[in-house]
């Protein structure tokens, strides 16, 4: 059964994320409506602004999270490496994995072939988010956040998220 | 002095006839020469200098002024910075944050590589601005007139938007001596009044 997307905002919100921006997919859809809803969403034009806008919040002592489709991970790379990742400004990265398993429309099967493959050669930890773990992986994030202050990204497939 | 007739101010000139106006503002400063420069002229706690992501520090900016609203946020900006993030004008125009202020030093050229044209030119980047929904926006070419125009949009309710045609003379400034997480703990600090968690 697919976890409740106010349940998951719910999560995150009491893990201590308190900034979200990003760009919408389909998958996310449940989650950014929710957060809409709840007045906290700062829509971006694109993801690299997105991953800058969260470098400012968290240095104005915000907790961010970056949402994005994971073609955007290929948009904000240089943005998630020549900042956040070396100035030590973190964020959770919630992407969605669009391509997995070669199951999709043809732009996105390279990138959801790589996408864990790239996240590991640019030092991005990352986690699939999972219905039964989900409690256990969103403090996992929490975790990298506070203690290495770095980007940590959780991996959104299809069914986990109504 | 590319494109418009007269002698145009230095870059250096004007980012620090900016600076000596400030007091308790936060300010980002996009990377390259721009950084350089501001680090070199005065350089504070309040700065936050980028060495890498070139176009974003808009954003950067945009973030910091919705999370601290009660504190003004100024970004010091280039034409190539602001060409490579056009998005972020629409970003700012759409939340239209009070605190925010946006001054771009625009000397029609990508400095840090070699002086190659931008399009700055004849792309009127204020206009822009104006119809992205910067509530101020101006353009100056004068010393005088960006000290006023500073000087009033670090008051004015933003977000504002100042263009400052600049020369495209590069000071001989070293690089930025503070490491990038060394930074972001001096910046934060400054951000959140001097108590980082």
């Amino acid at each position: 059964m697919p976890i409740p997307a106010k349940d998951f905002v719910g999560l995150l919100q009491e893990a201590g994320f308190d900034f979200f921006t990003g760009v919408p997919d389909s998958m996310l859809g449940g989650v950014i409506a929710t957060l809409i809803e709840r007045r906290v969403y700062v829509p971006a034009a694109r993801e690299d602004e997105a991953a800058g806008m969260a470098a400012g919040a968290f240095m104005g002592g915000k907790t961010p999270v970056v949402l994005m489709q994971n073609s955007g991970l290929g948009t904000s790379l240089n943005t998630l490496i020549s900042l956040n990742l070396i100035y030590l400004q973190p964020c959770l990265l919630l992407i969605s994995w669009r391509g997995q398993g070669g199951k999709d429309a043809p732009e996105h099967l390279v990138m959801g072939q790589v996408m864990r493959e790239l996240l590991d050669l640019v030092r991005i930890p990352h986690r699939t988010l999972g219905v039964e773990t989900l409690r256990e992986d969103v403090g996992w994030a929490a975790q990298v956040f506070m203690t290495r202050r770095i980007p940590a990204a959780l991996l959104i497939t299809k069914g986990v998220l109504s | 002095m590319r494109p418009e007739e007269g002698v145009l101010t230095s870059r250096s000139r004007a980012i620090g006839a900016v600076l000596a106006l400030l007091t308790d503002e936060l300010v980002v400063v996009c990377n390259g020469f721009p950084s350089r420069e501001a680090y070199a002229l005065r350089d504070r706690p309040e700065n936050f200098y980028m060495i890498g992501s070139m176009g974003v520090a808009a954003a950067i900016g945009l973030g910091l002024a919705l999370a601290q609203p009660r504190r003004r946020v100024v970004v010091f900006d280039g034409d190539g910075n602001v060409l490579m993030g056009l998005g972020t004008l629409a970003t700012v125009g759409a939340l239209k944050p009070k605190n925010f202020v946006h001054i771009v030093y625009d000397n029609e050229v990508y400095g840090s590589t070699g002086n190659q044209p931008t399009i700055s030119q004849t792309v009127r980047l204020e206009q822009m601005a104006k119809t992205a929904g910067y509530r101020n926006v101006e353009r100056v070419r004068e010393l005088d007139d960006l000290v006023y125009e500073a000087k009033t949009m670090l008051k004015e309710e933003g977000p504002s938007f100042l263009l400052v045609k600049v020369s495209e003379l590069a000071e001989d400034v070293g690089r930025v001596e503070i490491e990038p997480a060394a930074m972001t703990t001096r910046f934060r600090a400054a951000a959140m009044g001097g108590t980082p968690t």
